[in-house]
């Protein structure tokens, strides 16, 4: 007898320059919780969407049931057996939870029929819900509640949770498990997708681990330890390094201490008394998979939030903790944040004008609130000149450039204004390879020439490749620093899935 | 088979061409469907088109009442460039032209036997205060409560006209005026100067393009022009930069109220000489129409005022000699608004029809 419902063979999807799916092959039993494990970027979303309508596969088959499986719309996906719950609820905030359900089911229904079905699996999966409690009025746990019930009542084969415990508090975590048991033990399969290490072992039956859209390997978790997950998770990355520490000196120079800041939302991240160290010369990585208080952190690092709760940020023996970003820059502070469209840079400004986001107080762009067109040009053409942007010029408009080019620009924007520190994140996500190259170079160069630089990364490699000491982010706490040097890689695994030992 | 009904999806890049040619081609497109409307009513398009856009301009009396609409539509125009182009959405320059028309107007009402230089200055400054002041309630709103600024400012454009309603029947009434709802006349040096003898267009048209001079120097020279502008394009950009938003929204709500205060003020103290309940045919709100149709530029919103200034005097002559009412003019006015933002819409998307399966 095949105890296997889903075959997936060969499955592969390419975007532009990217290949997030190579050959993607495995098997999904029936009746268990098999769990599909990997960084951002690995190619575990793109599966998923696949699955559920929402994205085509270049090649490849899919079999349910031993039948093809084929669908182009999360419709289609729904009436085969397969539904899913996002990351992100799409539910009406200032609908009641039963217009919600009733909204989300494919066929008609009547208003007491479903109040009986409701209250059937209400009971059974441990799924208490407040039939007309407006959205607005739940906790996330709640709200996913209602996204799992919406699923429920189309009875699915194949649930994909879709990194359900990000939002939830632990006891919401915890009576999530209850239900995904009962779900299981009734016969149904889950699809859960997740970076957490510990949740793969204590919930999931089968792990397949994927890295850079491809399949490490599938597995029953019964004789993993959260070590080999993550061993198999980021690969064996560590190669002889070449960093230098010469010239870094021992004075401190950037100091955050005891960085606390709630925020009362679900989808941010509270940060929990944040500490480090950053030396002259010295490049500190922060490492950790998205959604760890990476954003949250950056924000209070650049001045643009400065209502935290608790703590201070020093920087040459001056507390900086309440200052905007632009009394941050005239201490020669200078930072680029994640997003270049529309954050770091304004698409539909040209260059030139793109400029201005960032003064210095020795720039000598602006006089008497008179910009002074001469001086910005040159500086731009400065920075497309040394840093090698690829541009008709500086009147192009910064959306016409690509990502890796505008992103080239934007860093040597703030590097030519000779910060005395760069604090910068995701420094070459999502640009090619000759870029991603030099973009890293000159942040080393940079800090040989006596810049401290914060790098905020979920990219592992580069952090390895360029920082000097490097520490993991997980649920908005920092973790003590390592020398990169010397760290082990299982070490850095284990702290990104939030494991301490 | 493709489905019944297009779905929108954006285009990469939009091209810089069409973004200029967006007003010429909803201008041509409404004529067309003022053309279709005409012949729907029963009257020869040309002879009709002739009467609306044409016979209206062809004296230099016409031309001089051209430019009289055109002043208060440009000046509140260049104004709510100032919001816009901050991405606030201020819809209450009726509001704060009223109220610049009560202040500078009350000047006047209070020095009405008073002939001196300083008047017309001091009125002026007291019709920018009264629209800044106005402008400013839905900013503090905005920045404190954050409310919307569409509805509050549009609620508060019906306070400003009761306002004045009161006034003209109650404590401002003209003595003399047996009983109508208007206030005294202002003194001669309480007037705008006329440019030209015989003719209305009066020295509220220099102003105006004095302050659209000025507002072209800020928008392209200045670094406070540069943040509102930011700070429209995206508001994290400008946190980013450390541009303080607050201020930007107070700024743009001040200036902007203040350049209607003055287009009120203009209006009751040019062409009509005291305070009334009608002073303003709907130039706030026609404005918006003109500072779009312009492309929030400081030249396109010339051009554009003119442009929907005729159709103000085009509804006069239809009713005169079509026996049309005259709310033709605003089925032009809204015309335009609706190909305006419909060619918008398809610059920067297209439509597709998706395959069905």
């Amino acid at each position: 007898m095949s105890d296997t419902i889903l075959n997936i063979e060969n499955i592969t999807k390419s975007f532009p320059r990217v290949v997030a799916n190579k050959k993607v092959t495995f098997d999904i039993k029936k009746n268990a919780v098999h769990a599909i494990l990997g960084e951002n970027g690995a190619g575990k979303s793109t599966l998923v969407k696949i699955l559920y309508g929402l994205l085509e596969p270049d090649q490849g088959n899919i079999k349910l049931n031993n039948k093809d499986f084929k669908v182009s719309s999360p419709a289609e996906a729904r009436k085969q057996g397969i539904g899913m719950v996002f990351q992100h609820f799409s539910l009406f905030d200032s609908l009641s939870v039963k217009e919600n359900l009733i909204l989300g089911i494919d066929e008609k229904m009547s208003y007491s029929d479903l109040e009986d079905k409701l209250e059937n699996i209400s009971s059974r999966y441990n799924l208490p819900l407040d039939l007309d409690a407006p959205i607005t009025a739940l906790s996330a746990g709640e709200k996913q509640r209602v996204e799992i019930v919406r699923i429920l009542l189309q009875d699915p084969q194949i649930l994909i949770m879709d990194e359900p415990t990000s939002v939830l508090t632990p006891q919401e975590v915890e009576s999530l498990f209850v239900t995904l048991n009962a779900l299981v033990k009734e016969g149904r399969t889950i699809l859960y997708i997740t970076h957490k290490l510990e949740e793969v072992i204590s919930i999931c039956d089968t792990v397949t681990i994927m890295r850079s859209g491809e399949i490490v390997d599938t597995s029953s978790t019964s004789n993993q330890t959260a070590k080999t997950l993550a061993t198999k998770m980021l690969g064996q990355k560590l190669e002889d390094l070449k960093t230098n520490y010469g010239h870094i000196k021992d004075e401190v120079n950037f100091e955050v201490k005891n960085i606390s800041c709630e925020f009362n939302d679900p989808f941010l991240t509270d940060l929990k008394n944040i500490s480090f160290q950053v030396r002259v010369g010295e490049i500190y990585g922060i490492a950790g998979v998205a959604g760890n208080g990476q954003s949250e952190l950056m924000d209070i690092l650049t001045g643009e939030n400065i209502n935290i709760k608790s703590g201070s940020i020093t920087f040459d023996n001056k507390k900086i903790e309440k200052y905007g970003p632009q009394k941050r820059r005239d201490l020669s502070i200078s930072f680029v944040p994640e997003n270049r469209l529309g954050h770091s840079a304004v698409p539909e400004l040209s260059l030139s004008e793109n400029i201005l986001l960032s003064q210095f107080p020795k720039n000598n762009f602006i006089k008497n609130g008179i910009i002074l067109k001469n001086n910005v040009d040159d500086f731009a053409n400065n920075v497309i000149n040394e840093f090698k942007v690829i541009t008709p010029g500086n009147d192009a408009k910064a959306s016409s450039l690509s990502g890796g080019n505008l992103q080239k620009y934007v860093i040597g924007r703030e590097i030519s204004s000779k910060p005395k520190i760069l604090i910068i994140s995701h420094p070459t996500w999502g640009i090619d390879a000759g870029a991603e190259h030099s973009i890293r170079e000159s942040l080393i160069e940079l800090s040989q020439n006596g810049t401290s630089i914060i790098v905020i990364s979920q990219d592992l490699d580069e952090l390895i490749e360029i920082t000097h000491k490097i520490s993991v982010i997980y649920d908005g706490k920092l973790s003590k620093p390592f020398r990169t040097n010397e760290v082990e890689i299982e070490k850095l695994g284990l702290l990104m899935g939030g494991k301490n030992e | 088979m493709n489905s019944l009904f297009p779905s929108v999806v954006s285009r990469s890049q939009s091209s810089g061409l069409m973004n200029f040619f967006v007003p010429i081609i909803s201008i041509v497109l409404t004529l067309i469907t003022g053309s279709i409307i005409f012949i729907l009513l029963g009257f020869d398009p040309v002879y009709a088109l002739y009467t609306f856009f044409i016979s209206p301009i062809s004296s230099t009396y016409g031309i001089s009442e051209l430019f009289v609409k055109a002043t208060p539509l440009a000046l509140i125009a260049i104004g709510l460039s100032y919001c816009f182009k901050n991405n606030i959405y201020n819809i209450g320059a009726e509001g704060q032209l009223t109220m610049g028309a009560i202040f500078g107007g009350g000047i006047g009402i209070l020095f009405h036997d008073t002939n001196a230089f300083w008047l017309l200055p001091l009125m002026i400054f007291a019709g920018a205060i009264g629209g800044a002041l106005w402008g400013l309630i839905p900013a503090i709103l905005k920045t404190k409560f954050n409310t919307n600024e569409i509805l509050t400012s549009l609620m508060l454009v019906y306070v400003a006209l009761f306002i004045l309603d009161y006034l003209v029947v109650g404590p401002w009434k003209d003595p003399f005026g047996y009983s109508f709802p208007k206030s005294r006349p202002f003194s001669e040096s309480g007037r705008m100067p006329l440019l030209f003898d015989g003719l209305r267009v009066h020295f509220g048209l220099i102003i105006t393009l004095f302050l659209i001079f000025v507002s072209w120097f800020i928008f392209s020279k200045t670094i406070f022009g540069f943040q509102l502008k930011v700070s429209g394009y995206s508001s994290k950009a400008a946190r980013y930069a450390g541009f303080n938003q607050t201020t930007l929204v107070f700024f743009a709500f001040a200036i902007c109220g203040a350049f209607a205060g003055i287009a009120g003020l203009a209006e009751v103290s040019g062409p009509i000489g005291l305070l009334y309940r009608d002073i303003s045919p709907n130039y706030g709100f026609t404005a918006i129409i003109v500072a779009f149709l312009g492309r929030l530029h400081p030249i396109g919103i010339i051009f554009a005022s003119l442009v929907i200034a005729l159709t103000y005097l085009g509804a006069e002559d239809a009713q005169l000699f079509l026996q049309i009412p005259s709310a033709v003019g605003f089925i032009f006015q809204g015309l335009v608004l609706f190909y305006l933002l419909g060619a918008e819409l398809l610059i920067n998307y297209k439509l597709t029809y998706k395959k069905l399966l």
